[in-house]
């Protein structure tokens, strides 16, 4: 039995949802949600003793009573507005407590062979089309969130891009909470699939609306087919009160290219889990990530990156700051299978501490089953460079700008690589906002 | 008193070490007055860099005796930051690479950093590039530098122009240059000495750490001085440099022993 096992308020909406699937819900999916139910019921929430939730406890989710929506609440659209980022030029996918908002999205002038869709619009017409996709990659036994996220699934988006379709605008989803008592939770779906030589950018964004302290619990489907380039961007800044759990699945074909940049500033417990699948010869995945936590803010990424088929690449770079009593966990792991020959991988984890109760653990975890690869990994944990501090004192900056400069520097490492400007520049600020010490940055050149 | 007898730095009997190890500097009396250039030679290991980052304020280096006064203050009273913003400006021997932070993004916070100490507005973005890319260019430097991370990938050469353009937009008053000259080929040293020459004026003064007589035939110095064991055991003009060159250290250390 579970330290965590569900609650009796947990328990009875599991219950109300298996037996109140809707009739209309096609056969696959009604069996599939089913079967999720039983597996959280079964399962529970994560508990620390198993290895994967060793740094994390879920404890403060277990036992708050989030309560499910099932109907829109009245949200103002300029309470959006200042959410977004400034400049990016994009389709919109717009939802409130997991639930998609047509009002506020913006989906005009898709080129054809492009279907983005409301996951629950998408389930009312072709349902069909989401059998090969829904739950396929992400598995109910990968963990009890993953489960939680079938069985209690409401909406979504939904992004097929069909052979050699290229979207030159990127698709911002905004995923946005809101205030509500009780507490909510949602469980929202992304299914991404790009088809051979298609290409596209989506920006996968959580934040809070004014007084909002619930849960997402979020799962992404990606796959990128022969030839396909996805760029994704996972951004976490949710309120400081809110708590977040998303676990992504991304599988690739030949010669595929997905980036992922995943940056995480706000949120009280905090986990995500991005598993890569590099099934195919000549497939790459580069990975960016940073974390900030400060306050009693925990966040806790695991990465896993399989390379199951031979020529294959990823490149890996997470980057942490703790301040406050904050906690940061990296868990990175990377899988060569036998036959996996000229692999090349490369992961490294580098972290700031600026505080004596701030607390990082880093944990690199290679296996290597092939001989003939290319595999590197380092990890460090470490303070200010006291020289690079000096130098730039000796040149006449005070000590609490240089270490501001020193700090953002150090994060922009990860931000630069983001080829999106407007996104670039507005995460840059609201990390700026979030280092005491950075204070008004005013970045140039 | 005239402007030209009051010294800029005043070194007094000044002795440091290493926190809590062996004395380093054992002694060191040097005044610097305004127009002068001075060069200090000595031997690896003597003490040159010591003196440079106790003057510069870094950490790590206990004053164990002696007085600093720099432009009649006490230097020891003063903060790096502040000592820089007072024209005291150091050459490192070893420039300090800074992932992430672009050479266009210290100059103009150094340089709008000693506006405001002196009570001055910050400069404006197209004024200031301006005066970047015109000492850029005396420093035969590309455009691409200001935005590359401070000195990282440059190679030692590039490292040490990259000092001197520093120095050429903050006009220090007192320059103090360690070993700027190491390392650099023939073209690139005569480029930093007209970078330096262009610094000297009648109301600044220059300190040069260099081992090599073929630097002070590019910026010709008033003194030199030898420094040994943390002490200055002797002082010239610049035929001292020229003698060195000749005849090595050891013939003045057993003199001065
Ligand atoms: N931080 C330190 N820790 C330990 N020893 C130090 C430290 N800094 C300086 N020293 C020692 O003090 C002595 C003087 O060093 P310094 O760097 O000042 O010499 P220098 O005259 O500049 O030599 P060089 O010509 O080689 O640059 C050396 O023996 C050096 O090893
Ligand atoms: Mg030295």
């Amino acid at each position: 039995m579970s330290a965590n096992a569900l609650s009796q308020h947990y328990a009875e909406q599991l219950r109300q949802v298996r037996d109140g699937l809707p009739a209309e819900l096609p056969e696959w999916l009604a069996g599939r949600r089913r079967g999720a139910a039983q597996r959280f019921a079964d399962a529970g929430f994560p508990d620390p003793r198993q290895e994967e939730w060793k740094y994390t406890n879920v404890r403060p989710i277990a036992t708050k009573p989030f309560a499910t929506t099932a109907t829109d609440v009245p949200v103002a659209s300029d309470a959006l507005a200042g959410l977004g980022f400034e400049g990016l030029d994009a389709y919109r996918m717009v939802f409130v407590d997991g639930r998609f908002r047509a009002e506020f999205s913006d989906l005009n002038d898709l080129p054809e062979g492009a279907t983005v869709q409301s996951l629950s619009a998408m389930l009312g017409g072709d349902a069909a089309r989401l059998e090969p996709l829904l739950g396929t990659l992400a598995h109910d036994r990968f963990s009890s969130f993953a489960a939680a996220n079938m069985a209690f699934m409401s909406d979504g988006a939904v992004i097929l891009l069909g052979k050699g379709v290229r979207l030159e605008r990127p698709i911002h989803l905004l995923l946005v909470g809101a205030a509500g008592s009780p507490a909510t939770w949602s469980h929202p779906r992304i299914l991404v699939q790009a088809a051979e030589g298609a290409e596209v950018t989506i920006i996968e964004h959580y934040a809070d609306l004014e007084g909002a302290s619930g849960f997402t619990n979020t799962v992404t489907e990606l796959r990128a087919e022969a030839g396909a380039q996805v760029r994704h961007y996972l951004v976490q800044d949710h309120a400081d009160s809110a708590y977040h759990v998303g676990s992504v699945f991304v599988q690739q074909r030949r010669d595929s290219r997905v980036t992922s940049h995943n940056v995480n500033l706000g949120g009280r417990l905090v986990r995500h889990d991005l598993n890569i699948d590099l099934t195919e010869p000549g497939s790459e995945i580069e990975l960016n990530g940073l974390f900030l936590v400060g306050g009693r803010q925990h966040v806790d990424t695991h990465t896993r990156v399989h390379h199951s088929s031979p020529h294959t690449t990823s490149r890996e770079q997470y980057r942490g700051i703790g301040q406050g009593h904050g906690r940061g966990v990296f868990k990175g792991r990377v899988l060569v299978e036998r036959g996996a020959q000229k692999t090349d991988a490369q992961q490294h984890s580098a972290n700031l501490l600026l505080s004596p109760n701030a607390e990082i653990d880093t944990k690199p975890e290679l296996e290597i089953y092939a001989d003939d690869v290319k595999c590197a990994h380092g990890a460090t944990v470490g303070q200010l460079d006291e020289t690079s501090l000096y130098y730039l004192r000796s040149r006449g900056i005070d000590a609490e700008s240089a270490r501001g400069m020193l700090v953002f520097a150090f994060a922009d490492e990860v931000l630069e690589r983001m080829e999106l400007a407007p996104v670039r520049t507005s995460i840059e600020r609201r990390l700026a906002a979030r280092l005491p010490e950075a204070g008004a940055m005013d970045v140039i050149g | 008193m005239t402007q030209e007898n009051t010294a800029m730095l005043k070194i007094n009997n000044l002795q440091a070490r290493v926190e809590n190890g062996t004395p380093i500097l054992k002694g060191i009396d040097l005044e610097v007055r305004p127009g002068e250039v001075h060069a200090i030679m000595g031997p690896n290991g003597s003490g040159k860099s010591t003196l440079c980052q106790v003057l510069g304020g870094r950490d790590g280096y206990e004053v164990t005796g002696g007085t600093v006064e720099y432009q009649g203050k006490d230097l020891f009273e003063l903060e790096p930051e502040e000592r820089a913003r007072e024209g005291l400006l150091l050459g490192f021997q070893y420039p300090v690479e800074i992932p992430g932070v672009k050479n266009i993004y210290l100059l103009k916070e150094a340089y709008n950093a000693q506006r405001k100490h002196r009570g001055e507005p910050e400069a404006d973005t197209f004024q200031f590039l301006k005066l970047v890319r015109e000492k850029l260019q005396m420093m035969q430097m590309d455009e691409s530098f200001l935005h590359r991370a401070v000195n990282v990938g440059f190679s030692g050469g590039e490292k040490k122009r990259n000092e001197i353009l520093q120095m050429l937009v903050l006009e220090p008053k007192l320059a103090l240059l360690d070993e700027t000259d190491s390392g650099l080929d023939i073209d690139a040293l005569k480029v930093v000495s007209e970078g330096v020459n262009k610094l000297r004026s009648p109301d600044r003064a220059i300190v040069l750490v260099t081992h090599y007589q073929r630097l002070l035939s590019h910026i010709e110095p008033d003194f030199v001085h030898v420094l040994s064991a943390g002490r200055i055991i002797k002082s010239g003009d610049k035929t001292l440099a020229q003698e060195l060159e000749r005849s090595g250290y050891q013939g003045i250390i057993e003199e001065a022993a």
